[in-house]
């Protein structure tokens, strides 16, 4: 493979100018790529890569971030076991991974809905993505201010007979109206990612589809769906890291309450490590882990799908 | 066409769709317009429950008055621009570099580094947290804007590098071969090839990674800690906490948090959309 390259298969006369010329003109081609790579590289591993083994590490330790580290093995680990918050926090991020999904569909379905060209369909699409450009902190305030049963939703709470009713303090929906303020602007970035691939469709094979008298239904299922699968890859890879970061609704919203309710891993291991509970940085760590190992499956999917399409673009 | 063009149905369907559109619009920007609406009251109108009929008073302009004087809202807006416009040059121009030597070049751990930067662009915040507080700390950047941008920058690398060897990988490279036959340094050929054909890349990424940043929470939270240097979004939460009731001052300070990215997107709705849909139509 590297062998190919232009550089190596120069011909004769021009090898001959090179072997002339200085140091940096015969070795530009090899070293210019990693003089380029330099600052972003160096930044990405300080910052990023090197802290995901430093977090692994910590988390066989017990520190409080200030006094010595003591090594612990894998004690965090065993009391994360028998933690009744952490599979709290486990249970609460399996609820938003499944509810968020939906975002998938109702995207699609709304896309559909938006895909036509009549006055004034670009605003109005655009207006369809709006929420996704605000900030998830505003969105929080937004919901929190909804559910307040003094507030907006009151008047209609009350007239179904469940007045004074504050979903966001019932421990056993206030995720369930955390995860419905989540999937908001998911909801919008799947429209957009749908409407661009409605946009890239094969007229040719819809039209033939349609000649053969495939209609509605099954026009959708055999010919245009397969058509949107890289729409819908991109779509479940968004919102599937999308669930698993959950954190800025919940601290928003409820910082975990009422009673540790509503806490996600992202949320817990923050308490655990950077809050009045304590600065216990190896169990937030440990924490930290088992939320990466769930994402690191992600992923890998994904870097495993990226590679084969790369395998086939060489 | 998918669906079929409405123009081809009957008519009535083309009028129920064209009544149909702007209730549903209506009904998905609820939560938006009730902010609107309720950054225009007064305390009088909160205070009595009406926040959908007519306000009594229209106090948009007092309001953002009353949040500007009273609360460090003016302070946490400079501080979101002093760390978003930094970070989104450095990501931007250090990714323009990472991008063109993944692109262009072929050596053995091309692909390896590659992969790295996809996979720590998903990687969970979380696990990042405490050894970057932590270094953040050691380097006496805890607690300022600097420090907060090192780390967006770093961050940020990583999506704005797939993206970036993505574009660059597309442009014609008989182009670069040509400049090479000729002479042309690789300097040369990155500053005055690749750098403008980049252009409508870099708007877009300039636009996604502004969005991205200004509305960054997480971080804000966990390196920042006093006002002098915190940002919008983790303002608005220490003033959530105060103002448990005075809505009407807290939506005016959300709709100011909100309007930089919404004109942001408008501006540059174009490429905002190619950057976030990039691989949404081709596998």
């Amino acid at each position: 493979m590297v062998l190919c390259h232009p550089i190596f298969t120069v011909p004769n006369s021009t090898q001959l100018i090179y072997r002339k010329s200085s140091w940096w003109k015969r070795n530009q081609q090899r070293l210019t790529p990693w003089i380029f790579l330099f600052p972003g590289l160096l930044l990405f591993l300080v910052y990023v890569i090197w802290p995901i083994f430093n977090s692994l590490y910590i988390s066989l330790l017990q520190w409080d971030g200030l006094s010595p580290a003591i090594y612990v093995g894998f004690s965090n680990y065993i009391e994360l076991l028998d933690d009744e918050y952490f599979y709290i926090s486990l249970a609460n991020n399996l609820k938003w991974l499944i509810f968020f999904m939906l975002a998938v569909p109702i995207g699609l379905g709304l896309a559909i809905f938006l895909n036509q060209t009549i006055f004034g369909i670009r605003l109005i699409k655009s207006l369809f993505f709006f929420p996704f450009v605000i900030s998830q902190v505003v969105i929080g305030i937004i919901f929190a201010w909804f559910y307040n049963p003094r507030g907006v939703i009151g008047p209609f709470l009350e007239s179904i007979g469940l007045s004074n009713y504050a979903i966001l303090a019932d421990e056993n929906f206030a995720t369930y109206g955390i995860i419905f303020a989540g999937i908001y602007p998911q909801i919008a970035y799947c429209m957009i990612l749908y409407l661009t691939g409605l946009n890239n469709l094969n007229t040719d094979q819809i039209e033939a589809g349609r000649m053969d008298g495939a209609k509605g239904l099954s026009l959708f299922k055999n010919i245009i769906l397969p058509q949107l699968k890289p729409a819908t890859f991109l779509a479940i890879v968004v919102t599937v890291i999308g669930s698993l970061r959950s954190f800025d609704m919940v601290a928003i919203m409820t910082q975990g309450g009422p009673w540790g309710s509503t806490n996600v891993l992202a949320y817990y291991m923050f308490e655990t490590a950077l809050s009045e509970y304590g600065y216990r940085m190896g169990y937030g760590s440990a924490i930290a882990a088992v939320l990466f190992t769930i994402m690191m499956f992600y992923i890998l999917f994904f870097i495993y799908r990226m590679y084969q399409s790369e395998k086939k673009g060489l | 066409m998918f669906p079929i063009p409405i123009q081809k149905r009957p008519l009535i369907n083309q009028i129920s769709y064209k009544i149909l559109i702007p209730i549903s619009l209506f009904i998905w920007l609820i939560p938006l317009i009730g902010i609107m609406l309720t950054s225009i009251r007064g305390l009088g109108d909160i205070t009595a429950g009406n926040y959908w009929g007519m306000p009594s008073e229209f106090l948009l302009f007092s309001n953002i008055k009353d949040v500007f004087q009273n609360t460090p809202m003016l302070s946490y807006i400079i501080n979101s621009f002093k760390i978003t416009i930094p970070t989104v040059i450095g990501a931007v121009a250090v990714s323009c570099m990472t991008g063109f030597a993944l692109a262009s070049y072929k050596f053995k751990a091309n692909l390896f580094i590659f992969f790295t930067f996809i996979a720590g662009n998903f990687v969970p915040f979380q696990i990042l947290m405490i050894p970057v507080r932590d270094l953040t700390f050691q380097m006496g950047l805890y607690d300022t804007v600097t420090g907060l941008v090192l780390f967006h920058v770093a961050f940020q690398t990583g999506f704005c590098t797939l993206f970036m060897r993505n574009f660059i990988k597309a442009l014609p490279h008989e182009l670069f071969e040509a400049a090479r036959i000729d002479g042309t340094s690789e300097f040369n050929i990155f500053f005055k090839i690749v750098l403008p054909l980049t252009r409508p890349a870099i708007a877009a990424l300039s636009v996604l990674i502004f969005t991205f940043i200004w509305n960054d929470f997480f971080w804000a939270t966990v390196l920042i800690q006093g006002q002098h240097a915190m940002p919008i979004t983790a303002g608005l939460k220490s003033l959530n906490g105060q103002w448990v009731t005075v809505y009407h001052l807290l939506s005016a300070g959300s709709i100011m948090a909100a309007i930089p990215p919404v004109i942001m997107f408008f501006l540059m709705q174009k490429h905002f959309i190619a950057g976030l849909t990039l691989g949404a139509s081709k596998g």
